[in-house]
């Protein structure tokens, strides 16, 4: 492994908690989804989330370990041990679930960041392995989440609607992707914000929906300030390692 | 040509070996018994992802997190190649749907027991999976060619979700002591149930010939019940675990293992829908079906107005 | 009473015993059409057909194809192609269609007997 690179563990936990808590979300829809197809397809996103989230602990674990000199920390003890405040997701991906608008809308804004976000990283010293093999993923989820925003933008009214109402509901959050934590390079963020402002205004145009204007942002999970949200998921995610210490599963 | 030289061309194929096609002239007993049994067990498929994703949040490791996912996938997947094989029988999958959510259609009885503890994601993969499994391989034998086909498919994709179960169970059996409790709890919840998975006794039955005569079904439902004790009975002692059944052991002039009496006043009353989880499953899928409907409807409305905007190109 | 039924199976509970209500007619909701999925599984082979699922475009039964048939690493290639666009030979003619070239074994290499000497032919 190549400990050259100068990211801090905190930015891959950052990456990686992205990715567990995104999944979480999505594999509330395993057995629930509107048509079979489709409940696969989300599900098969969900473990491409999950894979990427399980390759970024392992690496932020071997990390930690080599500098700590022991061997504590895991994939799961990074998952599964960690408190509320301790996580740095953004606040996008706990959100819950909500209807497949919002569902598929939050992927797609999501998914656009991830991938404009591994390309970068694919020559990133750590990192290059785990965003060339994930950008292959997200390349898939931002073409499947981009149709689905296109056919329920510009679908019936009903679906029409629902899919401004969801653009509202998470159109604060969408900034916190681009506001640097100490743990993220600036410029860089910044021209990835470029970017994914044009394919998404692409995108909505296509799909009939407007952006909304002078909208306030919320932000805090990169500094583990979360929604209330994110504590009862964890809450339930986090129960049998918390319930059981030590326990081997 | 009379309907008796059909039906005796179609018996001849059935004993040739030679599978039935969608297109073939077939009885309408037939196809109807194609129909219901496919459909429903598709249904069972469905309805068997909600007894498992029900732990899909809490799973305790990322890596058991996204094998159990995996397999529920595939059980969604499992519902859909079934529900296409029926389709091929002439009923459209929302027409199935929809006597799934009337009641008019079933599923498996083992899906309305809840799932109370991660232990049950081992059981349920070990028992539950173990004798589907059973009943399955069979089925890559029955005549209708769409069903075969769709079985094979599965068989060969169902093969890691027994050995998941059993696995999981092992690293239960091996752990603490509320490991191994919570361990041979689910086995003694999930046993008897299994059982009840291949259906009544023989001995019960009034019409079991002609299923086995038109060769959907290979084997008796006695016989697989005994294959699934003979190695279920084995495998549990790997586990360093028991079985909840006194009256089991080993009969040496049968070469198979007794077993006790399966409780068929709680099998009847499952089917029935008084088991303790029916109104929950069922209400789950007719959620997920009715909350799906605008996305569906705006599915067919985009690809209408794409359609007609490239007829104007054109 | 239970007992006289007919004996079932797993994922085969016969009617009578359903309960619930009566059949509903035949209902065409906004159903998504049937497409048959055909997939190359390595380059050089054919496509095959692999199975049937719903979608309501073409590009939708494409991509529900890669995640419904594709999970395992199946394919390379996929097509797919609305069931109802299916042309399908006749059972009833199969006779007419397909017996005739029964008896004309001269199409096959084995009707020939050549000495030993020519080795591969």
């Amino acid at each position: 492994m190549n400990t050259q690179s100068n990211l801090p563990v905190s930015y891959i936990l950052y990456l990686a908690d992205n990715n567990l808590i995104l999944a979480q979300r999505n594999s509330e829809w395993c057995g629930h989804g509107p048509i079979l197809e489709q409940d696969i397809a989300i599900t098969n996103i969900t473990l491409d989330l999950i894979g990427q989230a399980r390759m970024l602990y392992q690496l932020a674990a071997d990390i930690l370990n080599q500098q700590n000199g022991n061997q504590e920390a895991t994939e799961d003890t990074l998952a599964y041990l960690r408190d509320e405040r301790a996580f740095s997701n953004v606040l996008m991906v706990e959100l819950p679930k909500g209807n497949w608008g919002f569902t598929v809308l939050r992927q797609y804004l999501f998914s656009e960041f991830q991938y404009l976000l591994y390309k970068h990283l694919s020559a990133d010293a750590t990192l290059s392995a785990i965003a060339i093999k994930s950008l292959k993923e997200v390349t898939y989820h931002v073409q499947w989440s981009r149709e689905w925003v296109l056919r329920l933008g510009d679908g019936t009214s009903e679906s029409h609607q629902k899919m401004m109402d969801a653009v509202q509901d998470i159109w604060m959050y969408t900034g916190e992707l681009f506001d640097a934590a100490p743990f993220e390079d600036a410029p860089v963020l910044q021209q990835i914000q470029t970017v994914w402002q044009q394919r998404i205004a692409e995108t909505f145009e296509e799909a009939t929906l407007t952006i909304p204007e002078n909208v306030f942002i919320q932000k805090g999970g990169k500094n583990g300030i979360h929604t209330e949200h994110l504590g009862y998921m964890l809450a339930e995610m986090q129960y049998l390692q918390r319930m059981y210490p030590n326990a081997t599963w | 040509m009379p309907v008796h030289h059909l039906e005796e061309t179609f018996q001849q194929t059935v004993d040739a070996e030679i599978k039935i096609e969608a297109k073939d002239w077939m009885p309408e007993a037939y196809r109807k018994t194609n129909l219901r049994q496919i459909s429903q067990h598709a249904h069972s498929e469905v309805v068997g992802m909600l007894p498992e994703g029900n732990w899909i949040t809490r799973a305790p490791s990322l890596k058991r997190k996204a094998i159990l996912i995996a397999k529920v996938q595939d059980e969604a997947g499992h519902g859909l190649y079934l529900y296409s094989a029926a389709e091929t029988l002439g009923m459209s999958r929302d027409q199935m749907i929809a006597d799934l959510h009337s009641g008019k259609a079933k599923y498996s009885s083992i899906f309305n027991y809840p799932t109370l503890t991660w232990a049950d994601m081992g059981a349920i993969g070990w028992l539950v999976d173990g004798a589907a499994i059973l009943n399955q391989v069979m089925l890559c034998r029955t005549s209708y060619g769409p069903y075969a086909r769709a079985m094979v498919r599965i068989c060969k994709e169902e093969s890691f979700h027994q050995r998941q179960g059993f696995e999981a169970l092992l690293v239960l059996s091996k752990g603490t002591q509320e490991q191994r409790a919570m361990c041979q709890d689910a086995i003694n919840r999930w046993w008897w149930p299994s059982l009840m998975m291949f259906g009544p006794r023989d001995s019960e039955s009034t019409n079991s010939d002609q299923s086995m005569k038109w060769k959907i079904k290979r084997k008796t439902n006695d016989e697989l019940r005994q294959n699934f004790v003979d190695m279920i009975a084995q495998q549990v002692k790997l586990l360093g675990m028991t079985l909840p059944d006194p009256d089991l052991k080993w009969n040496e002039a049968r070469g198979h293992y007794d077993f006790g009496e399966i409780n068929w006043d709680e099998f009847w009353n499952v089917v029935k829908g008084n088991g303790p989880c029916n109104r929950q499953r069922l209400q789950a899928r007719i959620n997920a079906h009715e909350e799906g409907a605008w996305v569906r409807e705006a599915a067919v409305a985009y690809a209408q107005k794409q359609s007609a905007k490239q007829k104007k190109v054109a | 009473m239970q007992c006289s039924i007919r004996k079932f199976y797993y994922g085969d509970i016969p009617e009578e015993q359903g309960g619930g209500a009566a059949p509903s007619e035949s209902m065409n909701e906004h159903g998504w059409p049937l497409w048959e999925v055909f997939i190359r599984s390595k380059q050089g082979l054919d496509h095959k057909h692999a199975g049937s699922l719903h979608a309501a475009d073409a590009r939708m039964a494409i991509e529900n194809a890669r995640d419904v048939y594709t999970r395992r690493q199946e394919g390379i290639s996929i097509w797919v192609v609305e069931s109802k666009n299916i042309h399908a030979s006749d059972p009833g003619d199969a006779e007419s269609l397909f017996e005739p070239a029964a008896d004309k074994i001269y199409r096959h290499p084995t009707f020939y007997d050549l000495p030993d000497e020519v080795k591969h032919m």
